[in-house]
């Protein structure tokens, strides 16, 4: 293929590949798994550090430790703990979860994690009632069973960042607010899901985008926990895809174009960011 | 910028409540170690007798000598990637230094455009520069070296190390710099007497910072240094988990071995870590 073309033909054809249409699935459920993962667990542990009982300092440490090692390094270890022949299913065993679900008459859980080409919540066939058309998609729209880990992975890796940002913002709430709020009668969990929670809004939003745009990035800890693409592209990510077009297939145009649509991904979400940021000072 | 509150009195549990949240606390405690114990555990075991089966258990004998051959193959990597990072890292704070200076105190037409173009670099995807990257480094003749690397994390590294002095030194007074200039210091002398020795709080931070992204990195590493003599650790690392004639104790040790670097800024140094990670929210 030459590099003179007419414009637009790569893409045309990228856009018709079926690995590219499971890159965008997984790019998309990886983002809004990962993303909730760290938001929600990260608020919750910064909220519960709030009320500085002993150990506050040895926490606080601890849950944003991950954050300071390689993705390289976390996903040498996870990819160990999410073996399909033992690791977390032994757990499953060991905690008597499979006999609870066999009592129910259900198959014991035993995935194969990141090689698992299991599609969770597959939508086509209610696509398909909807819109016939789609019945035919080249690809299940669901959640990969083989993101799950990642997903646990990368969360494990980045709930710490959250954290810590929701601490610098809930430094930033007076003390004064909380005490009006109980003072006029609001239980502890009101006081919290009514003031102080509403107060860290802005912390969200940057955090979210922050995190956002990491996962659109993902690349390492993929490679280093499931090697590349997986079976059936289950674990294929935008950044995974330029990698195996440009230094593998060494097909440069797929690379590029894969690599230009990232850098839109991104633009997308940082420029409005940046651009409100920026203006404000 | 606000950081974590220091010198906090912390409470013993009072009520039931307190004890639930420190249960739960606990727990996560456990799962935030647990890729720890596995690797620990793992890496101390002996060539013959770790397996999967037994990933959970304490070793039966303890050896040192996953440790020992994880040093021995990534040694030398270990090696390159100090090559790396320490250079990168000192290049790219001194340099991050004087654009700081720059956009903070010596505000020109267009300067704020400029700062969030160069802002903006910090969240371009590695991917999405990699090809022209790679073709320019072949033309100036570095590809495939580590100066060349090291340039590349020196490029990338500048808008958070700009942002960071930026917003450490507008934080210092303009009065600062105008009694200095009307004693007849210019521009350079400014930054020299007068920010410089005020600023070694802000080249911790930065350097802390970078020296861990740039240790940590793998994309970079992998792509540019083609050459198995010059990768740096997190390539060396990959490459040791997805070779078959290695045993896992000597993986799990080799895993712990590459993080002990930045492990041990962020046991000694961290609450400097946690000031450069916040400054990244692009947050005055």
């Amino acid at each position: 293929m030459s590099i003179r073309q007419p414009l637009g033909v790569t893409y045309q054809q990228m856009f018709m590949m079926t690995r590219w249409h499971a890159n965008l699935r997984n790019v998309f459920v990886f983002t809004v798994l990962f993303l909730t993962f760290s938001l929600v667990f990260g608020l919750l542990l910064a909220l519960l550090l709030d009320r500085k009982l002993i150990g506050y300092t040895i926490f606080r440490n601890v849950f944003l430790f991950p954050y300071a090692l390689s993705f390289i390094v976390t996903g040498v270890a996870w990819r160990w703990i999410f073996n399909p022949e033992k690791g977390v299913n032994v757990l499953f065993d060991t905690l008597g979860i499979n006999k609870l679900i066999e009592h129910f008459g259900g198959p014991p859980l035993h995935p194969g994690w990141v090689t698992d080409t299991t599609i969770l919540f597959s939508l086509n066939s209610w696509l398909g009632t909807i819109f016939p058309p789609l019945k035919t998609l080249s690809i299940q729209l669901g959640i990969p069973m083989a993101l799950i880990p990642v997903v646990i992975a990368a969360g494990w890796q980045l709930t710490g960042f959250a954290m810590s940002m929701y601490i610098a913002g809930l430094a930033t709430v007076p003390h004064e607010l909380r005490e009006a709020a109980r003072i006029d009668g609001a239980s502890e969990l009101q006081v919290y899901t009514k003031v102080v929670i509403p107060q860290l809004n802005p912390v969200t939003v940057s955090t979210a985008i922050i995190l956002g745009h990491v996962s659109l990035k993902i690349f390492d800890l993929i490679f280093a926990m499931a090697g590349g693409a997986g079976p059936g592209f289950v674990t294929d990510v935008p950044g995974i895809f330029v990698f195996d077009y440009t230094f593998k297939a060494t097909r440069y145009n797929l690379g590029a174009a894969a690599s230009v649509i990232m850098l839109l991904l991104v633009c997308l979400i940082i420029v409005p960011y940046l651009w409100t940021n920026l203006r404000k000072r | 910028m606000s950081i974590f509150p220091s010198g906090i009195r912390a409470e013993l549990p009072r009520k039931f409540r307190d004890y639930v949240i420190l249960g739960f606390l606990i727990l996560c405690l456990l799962f935030f170690l647990m890729p720890f114990y596995v690797m620990i555990v793992n890496g101390l075991k002996e060539a013959t007798s770790v397996s999967v089966s037994t990933m959970w258990n304490l070793p039966t004998q303890w050896s040192a000598g996953g440790f020992r051959e994880a040093f021995q193959r990534l040694g030398p990597s270990m090696g390159n990637s100090l090559l790396i990072a320490i250079p990168a890292t000192i290049i790219s704070a001194c340099w991050g230094s004087v654009n700081g200076y720059l956009f903070s105190k010596w505000k020109f037409p267009g300067s704020n455009v400029l700062f969030a173009l160069l802002v903006f670099g910090m969240f371009i995807p590695y991917q999405s520069i990699l090809i022209p990257l790679i073709l320019f480094l072949e033309t100036i003749r570095l590809y495939g070296t580590i100066p060349g690397l090291i340039a590349v994390h020196v490029i990338y590294g500048l808008p958070i190390v700009t942002l960071i002095f930026r917003n450490y030194f507008t934080n210092i007074p303009d009065e600062m710099v105008e009694a200095a200039r009307i004693d007849g210091a210019g521009l350079v002398r400014i930054f020299t007497n007068v920010m410089l020795p005020l600023s070694l709080p802000a080249f911790v931070v930065v350097c802390i910072f970078q020296f861990t992204n740039i240790w940590n990195d793998f994309l970079f590493g992998v792509t540019i240094l083609t050459n198995p003599q010059s990768q740096p650790v997190t390539v060396a690392l990959n490459n040791l988990q997805g070779s078959y004639s290695v045993d896992w104790n000597v993986v799990m040790a080799g895993a712990l071995t590459a993080a002990l670097p930045t492990a041990l800024v962020y046991i000694f140094l961290g609450r400097f870590f946690i000031r450069g990670l916040l400054a990244g929210s692009v947050k005055g």
